[in-house]
This record gives C-alpha cells, structure tokens and sequence, in this order.
C-alpha cells in the first residue's frame, strides 16, 4: 500500500466516453494489496472496460466474498453500489440482488479459495440458475492473505516458495462450468490486457452467467521459479485457444471474415464477439471436445486461454423463473406484495 | 526506438523544465526545497553558485523558468519560482562567510573588465577566486549598469543591488568609477591579459517622426529611467504616452505614475498577442491603472507653439492567419491623443563609438560585434563579449550566464589553452527510497492553486518612488507554493531487467505516462500510448527489450507529475525515484575537475 492518495491531476487530453467521464472516474480506492499483484491489474482491466461501456458508476453493482481478490472491488468504481459477503457466498447474495433488481450490471469477483474450495457449492449453483452476471475468479493457487497454502487450483507438481510440492489435483473452473452448463466460460491472463478487455466486454454484454478465469500471480508468495502461476511460467506456457474480439452494439463490422474463418455472434444488446480460432481444431460451441482438449492441455502445463465455450441459447435467471421484464425494485410496494387476502387467493387456486 | 540512453545528462536535464528553460540552468527544484525546509541560506547559495544576484533575479527576472514550467501544463499556472528565489535571499542568515574568496596567492595574470553591469560582475565573480587581477572600468559614478539605471527602484530596491554586487567587488576587485573607457586600443596598450567587454546595449531607440526635435517633452525610454534612477528628473506631465510594450515601457509608465502623471497610456502598433512585455509586468501596469491601447502606429508627434500637446497616430486593423500570424495589415483611419509627456520605449541598440575598427574584430550588419557563441571570443583573440554588448538586448540571467562562460574562456585563454575545449556537463543520480512507501522529497501530489504575492495597497504604493511594490512571500507562503513544485529532478529511472510486466505502475499512474508496447519508430510509438504523446518538445523514456515478453517501456515525460507511485508499486524496483543532481562546470572547475557527488553532498541535496 501507499501512504499518498493516488493524485487526484488527469492528463488534460485523457478521453471522456459518452458520459463525459475519464477513466479515472471509475477508480476506487488505492489498492491495499502487495505492489505487483494481478489483482490490481484484473482492476485495471475493470476500470478501462467499465469506462470503454460508457457503464454509468450507479447502475453496477460489484460483488465478492473474502480473500486477496475479495478485496478489489474496493479499488474500481468507488461510486458503485458494492457487497462484500461472507466467504464464498457471494453468488447467494448476488443471485437475491439480481432477482431484486435486474436491471443493473453485475460484477462478481472472486477468487480461487473463495470460489473453488469454501465456495464450490455457491459457484456450482449460481452456474445452474444462470444469473446474469460476471464472475471473475482472479487465481493464484495460493491462500494469499492465509500467507501462502496451496489452494484448489494449484497444478499437481507446482512448488511452494519453501519448495513442497503439491500432490492433490487441481479443480479447474472452466471444466467445471463448461459441465454446470454455463453459457460464458474464458480463460485469461492478468499479464495481458490486449485479451482480458475484449473478454470482460464481452462477459458483461452476455445474457447469463459468464466466468473469466484469470490466471492472477501472487506476486508474494507465488511468483517464483518452479510455481505454475508464476508471471514467467503463465507467459511461457501461455496458449490463446480462441480469439474474441469485442464489437460495441453502435459499431458495425468494419472487417468482413470469409467463412470458416470467424464466427461473429450477436449479443441481445446488438454487440457482437467475434471469435477467430487460434488454435488448430477448436470449437468453441463443442462441449464434448473442449472438456477432453482443455484435460490434454492441463495434463501437459500447459494453459489454454480465450472464449473457451459459448452458448448463447440458454434461459437465465429471470426467464426460467418466470418474473416480469420490469425489476421487482421497481415495482410499487403495493402490488408487489398485495397482502394477505391476494395470498390466500393464489393459495386457494392450489386446493 | 532505441533504449534511451539516461547516462548523458542532457536527458534527464530536459526532464528538469524550470532548470533547462533558465539559461544559467539553477537548480530550482533542489533550491525551492530547501526554502520548504527552512534552509534560506542554503537555498541562497545554491542559487548564488549559478546566477550570482538571487536577490535581484527574485525581484526582476523575466524568469524564463516558469513558461517551462511542468506545473503550468498540469494545472495550467506554474511554480512561482522566481518570487520563491526572492524568500531565499529576504529571510536568510548573513552568508558572509560562506561567500567565496580571492586567495592570497595571485595567477599574475591582469584582466579588464568594461561595464560594472551584471555580465562584468558575474565574471569577476568566477575569476577572482582563481587569484586573477581583476580592473572593472565603469562610466557611472555607482557600479550595477542597467540593473540601478533602469529597473525603477519599486521593483528593486538598492540595498539588495548594493550588497550583491558588494560580494563580488568586496573579494578585492579593482572597481574604477567614473571612468570611461574612450578607446579600445588604448586599453589594449595597458597590457591587460585579456579583456572582457560587458558595455550593455546602452542606446534607446529613436522614432524619427514629424514634430521629434520640436520639443524637450519627447524622452528616450532607458535614458529617462537612467535619469530618475539618479535623480535628476523629479517630475513628469500629468498625461504621459508610452510608445512601445516592451518590459522598459512597463517600469516607463510605472516610473511616471510615481513622479506625478495621472493619465498614463501605453501605446501598442499591434495586438495582445504580439506584446513584448512579460504577462506578468503587463499585469502589474494594469493593476495601476495603465491603459494599454493596441492598433495605433504613431504618425506624428503635434507641436504648438513649441509646446508638445499630443501625438496623431494611424488606426491598424490586421488580419491573422490560423497560427495568429499577421498575413496583412490596413490602416483604417487616424487619430489624436493629447499628451504632455511621451516616452518611447520600442527598444534597444548597442554602441561601440569607443572600439576601434582595425583590432580584428567584426561588426555585423546592425554593429554588434561578432562573437563566438560559446566562447565569447570576438576576433581579436584576447577580447570576450557578453551580456548585451555580445548579441543585443536580451536580460539580465542571460547576462549572468555570458558571464560564466566568458569566464572559462578568460581562464583558458590565460593559461594558453585551447578556449573551445570545455568541459561537459556532468551529472549524478541518487535513489530517495527511504523506507518501504518513503522518498526523501514530498511526493504528495498538493492541488494548491498559485500562491499571490501580497502588494502595497495602490493608496500607499505611489507616495514615493523608492516603495517596493512587491511584499514577498512570507515562509508559510512560501512553503505552501513549493508544495505546488512536482520535483521534476527527481527521476524515474527504470531498470528494465527486473520487470516482471505485472502492469501495476501503468495502473497506478494518475496521469496515464507509462505504456507496455511493441518497439516501433517514434511518430508510431507516440500514438500508440496509453494517453497519445503529442508534445513533441518532451521526450520519450524508451527501455531495452523487457525479458518476458520483449516488448519496450515507455514513458511520456511531458505530465509526469514524479508522485513515485510507479515506483512505490513495483514489487522488484524496476522503477526507482532517484534525485538527479547536474553538474554544470564553471571557471573554477577547470582547475579541478567537477565531483557531482561532491556537490551534492556539500549542499545536502
């Protein structure tokens, strides 16, 4: 951390997006996390996407659990409403906020204990009943703030800083969704930004649930020769499956692919992603053959990045349970809850 | 691009806008701190070191620092320095003693000064603790030039001209008042080893127009000034025009309103923007009631009866072109202003009756002797020029610096060296991490606005013309504008090699300078920034191949505002605050070479 407030001077040409806001609008507090840290850049990564959308700060809404990662809403879009609940519950919290009102954008951010081991069950679920969210899971497959343990997603073989080896197997969260049935699953990396802004962009256009793993060193206690998190090993062992780019709904194709080539999907805003194929034989619709190419890959170390799987023809949250267009917050009191008689009225139709 | 190469010092010096723009380059970043700590005198003789009058130049420098100033692209105002360097020279100790001082045991080599105005003194400053004779020839009974003769003594008083130029003459200077030089040649024949001539650019212009020698009512700008600096005049019309919108013609209608004249105008050719005077000395006129009048030429000058009554002057309309330029101009009519008094002020030329034209040296197409622009050696290879007398009406810290480095050349060409051979700039970086999240400066970004200098109310200020207008800051004053300072000489140094491309400085910078990027030419690289780098007079900070991924970092120097926060994230010190500190050699130092960390260390910064 720092004992000065990051300079409230802009750069005099810094761009304004439709709201006539900078980017420096959509920052939060000064990070309290080590220097170098990927979270602070996954929050760099938010603060540019969210400026980029034009999102007005008062209609996001960001939520997270506890650890390292669950710090970081702190530190994007001081002007947002935010929740930080108990360990890995924030997918409880944030399916009842969204079911209260879905008519904001919401961020969940996350990390690998507070998804993937205390809030497995939490992450599984939200992942069923579709919640039209954003879930980042910044990982580093280790217990940062516990000062260092092995987390569920450390890789089998990765070193400890004082050299133990991890022996128990890694839970992957994109393998995980992809077989909960999410509609969104990417891989990215918080070392590059060129992939991660599109993937957010998109992530947060997508109707339903869409997780972005992010590969997020800690640069504390796993940033060293022998970890498979590290910045050096990402970077070394890191392979862009599929290529997403990230087309606004007031902007049209400016490029025209030959077919085969790309596949534009359209988004229901009217934005579109344009997914171009890396690597050889990929298809990022396939559940059956990403499942065994992403095993293959992570048998070898190797990590798999990109839009790894899309679908965008499944009901979420709010279309399976039936609720109305209009958010529930929105809707008088009085009509919402039009009290006992209507109830005994509804209960008498089950008799 | 190819790496910057941060080992020449040149480059980080341009980072130091404030001490690049000032041509004796002052550490003004190192000097200002110290005035925040309290250390007056310290900061007096590190200004002293390196343009010899702080006192004055506090009061009257046309501070090109400030222009240059970074603060002034940020926030749009600049530091106040050059009203800072006047609190280091108002609230300090008696230095007498730290002063330096002609040593007992003398070269044997005899040099001539003519003119006791800055440039002279400023070389005898840097001579005479070599041990050299030093004879300064002046016409005027009191030493100073043009500093006493035409800075109005409102804005300067004489006490503090008196006791910086008595530092200088007091280390055993052979000072002749009253003694005018008449003849180049025969100074020559005195055997002198070298003579160096820092006359000024003693002659006001004329405007030879109808009606010039029809009345006594018509003054030259600077010899008027001359003439009530030394009192011999006391009283002026009660309406006064100004020709001309240069500094001179701001102390001129100043001057007249303090011996009388209560309708006072400034008459200007041509618009605004194409004023000569500071903003700021035009500011102080108008605050007193000036009216400046753009768009008249003069025509004619309108004598009755032997008696000045007024001027006809030419209505201009002009048109500009889109970068202000004047395309072309039309006269629309014309016009009389009545006046008592005119004063022209539209410039200066020099004069050199004195020097004979068969010594070798050369006089270009205006008479200004020709003279080598770093040595300051005209033709006649044992004759040096500096200040106005060198290349024409400039001001007085481009004086001080002639000065310098005239002074080297003296001293070189006294010991038989080859006087083109100088020693280079020299430079010294030092880190200001002090603990974890501590730098020795104050890397806080404050948002103060640009601190006023209290004035005389305009009731007390014209009682008398010897009432300094300018108050001063006072030390909490001042230490609140040298919070505005961004200390640009504290440097952000990268080491490429320990970067782990983890983002956190481009995240953190407040002012979006840094980009992780693909290598490519400039033009390329200056678009494809985080913010776009489209001031081409500041530099890119570009390093070498980054180890993970072989891109570049690169930093746009125009906004830093050297708030450490790159430095203060990075988790493997990549980034580094470090003070740089440049070494600019004088007289002195060609006898020694410079130490910078000597320097450094014996003026604690």
């Amino acid at each position: 951390m720092s004992f000065i407030a990051k300079p409230k001077v802009i750069h005099p040409q810094s761009p304004r997006n439709k709201l006539g806001l900078t980017v420096r609008d959509y920052e939060g507090g000064m990070s309290t996390l080590c220097a170098g840290c990927g979270h602070d850049s996954v929050t760099g990564a938010i603060v540019q996407v969210a400026f980029e959308l034009s999102i007005p700060p008062h209609r996001m809404a960001k939520l997270s659990g506890i650890g390292c990662s669950s710090k970081t809403p702190a530190y994007f879009a001081k002007q947002s409403h935010g929740f930080n609940t108990v360990h890995g519950r924030m997918p409880s919290v944030a399916s009842g906020a969204n079911a209260a009102n879905s008519d904001l954008w919401y961020i969940g951010v996350s990390g690998d204990g507070d998804s993937l081991s205390i809030g497995l069950g939490q992450f599984c679920h939200a992942i069923r009943r579709n919640v039209n969210m954003l879930y980042i899971i910044e990982n580093n497959g280790v217990y940062g703030l516990t000062k260092g343990q092995f987390s569920a997603s450390a890789d089998l073989g990765s070193k400890a800083k004082k050299g133990a080896e991890n022996q128990q197997p890694p839970i992957d969260p994109c393998r995980m969704a992809i077989s909960m049935g999410a509609g969104f699953v990417a891989r990215s990396f918080s070392g590059d930004k060129e992939q991660l802004l599109p993937l957010i962009k998109a992530g947060l256009s997508h109707k339903g649930f869409a997780v972005i793993d992010v590969i997020s060193p800690c640069v504390t206690f796993n940033d060293h020769e022998g970890s498979t998190k590290s910045y050096e090993y990402t970077r070394q062992h890191f392979h862009p499956a599929i290529q997403a780019n990230y087309v606004p709904p007031s902007e049209e194709l400016k490029v025209q692919y030959k077919a085969g080539e790309a596949m534009p999907v359209i988004l229901h805003d009217g934005s579109q992603i344009i997914l171009r194929k890396v690597a050889g034989k990929y298809d990022p619709t396939d559940r059956a053959s990403i499942y065994s190419y992403l095993e293959q890959y992570q048998q070898a170390g190797e990590v798999i990045t990109g839009l790894l799987y899309y679908d965008d023809n499944l009901k979420e949250m709010h279309d399976l349970s039936n609720i109305v267009d209009q958010p529930l917050s929105m809707i008088d009191h009085a009509e919402l809850c039009p009290g006992d008689d209507a109830l005994q009225v509804l209960q008498n139709v089950w008799r | 691009m190819q790496p910057t190469d941060i080992t020449n010092p040149d480059y980080f010096h341009k980072v130091v806008d404030c001490q690049r723009g000032c041509p004796a380059h002052t550490d003004v970043p190192g000097y200002i701190r110290l005035i925040a700590q309290g250390r007056f005198s310290d900061a007096y003789l590190l200004n002293r070191r390196t343009n010899v009058f702080p006192g004055v130049l506090g009061r009257v420098c046309d501070r090109p620092c400030e222009p240059a100033c970074r603060r002034g692209r940020v926030d749009e105002e600049p530091v106040a320095i050059c009203r800072l360097k006047r609190v280091a020279a108002d609230l300090r100790d008696n230095i007498r003693d730290r002063l330096p001082t002609a040593p007992v045991e003398k070269s044997g080599k005899r040099i001539a000064l003519v003119g006791a105005g800055c440039a002279s003194l400023a070389v005898a400053n840097d001579l005479m603790p070599l041990g050299h004779e030093i004879v300064i020839y002046e016409a005027q009974d009191v030493p100073g030039g043009l500093m006493r003769s035409n800075i109005p003594s409102f804005r300067l008083p004489e006490d503090v001209l008196d006791e910086e130029i008595a530092q200088i003459v007091d280390m055993g200077v052979d000072l002749r008042l009253g003694t005018e030089v008449e003849s180049l040649k025969a100074l020559l024949g005195e055997g002198y080893d070298a003579i160096f001539i820092g006359s000024g650019a003693p002659k006001g212009k004329n405007l030879d127009l109808p009606g010039r020698y029809e009345s006594d009512r018509i003054h030259i700008g600077i010899e008027w000034l001359e003439s009530i600096a030394f009192e011999h005049i006391d009283s002026v019309g009660q309406n006064v025009l100004i020709i001309g919108v240069g500094n001179t013609a701001m102390d001129c209608c100043r001057s007249s309103l303090r011996l009388g004249a209560k309708n006072v105008k400034v008459m200007a050719r041509k618009p605004r923007a194409f004023f000569k005077a500071s903003e700021w000395e035009l500011k102080d006129a108008e605050e007193e009631n000036v009216e400046i009048v753009v768009n008249h030429s003069p025509k004619e000058f309108v004598v009755e009866a032997g008696k000045l009554v007024g001027m006809k002057f030419e209505l201009m309309e002009y048109d500009l072109d889109e970068q202000g330029k004047i395309v072309a101009q039309r006269i629309t009519g014309e016009t009389f202003v009545p006046c008592d008094d005119v004063v022209l002020a539209i410039g200066q030329d020099n004069a050199f009756p004195w020097i004979e034209r068969d010594l070798g040296i050369d006089f270009d197409q205006w008479d200004v002797p020709v003279v080598d622009p770093v040595t300051y050696q005209s033709g006649c290879k044992n004759v040096f020029f500096g200040g106005d007398a060198a290349f024409g009406p400039k001001n007085i810290i481009w004086a001080v610096e002639h000065g310098h480095q005239a002074a080297i050349s003296i001293h070189k060409y006294c010991r038989g060296e080859d006087v083109a051979d100088r020693l280079k700039d020299g430079m010294h970086l030092s880190s200001t991490k002090m603990g974890l999240h501590e730098w020795s400066y104050s890397n806080s970004y404050d948002d103060a606005e640009r601190t006023l200098v209290p004035h005389l109310s305009l009731l007390e200020r014209f009682k008398d013309l010897d009432f300094e207008v300018e108050l001063g800051f006072d030390a909490e004053r001042a230490v609140r504008e040298v919070e505005r300072c961004l200390n640009c000489d504290q440097q952000t140094v990268f080491t490429a090699g320990l970067c782990i491309e983890c983002d956190a400085c481009i995240d953190v910078c407040p002012v979006k300078c840094l980009t992780m990027t693909r290598n490519g030419d400039e033009t390329d690289l200056r678009e494809r920034l985080s913010t776009p780098a489209r001031n081409l007079q500041q530099d890119l900070y570009v390093s070498a191949a980054l180890p993970q991924t072989s891109r570049v970092m690169v930093k746009d120097e125009d906004l830093c505002v050297h708030c450490g926060l790159c430095a203060e994230r990075c988790p493997t010190a990549a980034w580094d605050m470090q003070k740089f500190t440049l070494a600019v050699p004088y007289a002195i130092d060609e006898n020694v070479a410079p130490e910078p960390e000597q320097i450094a260390r014996k003026w604690g910064i």
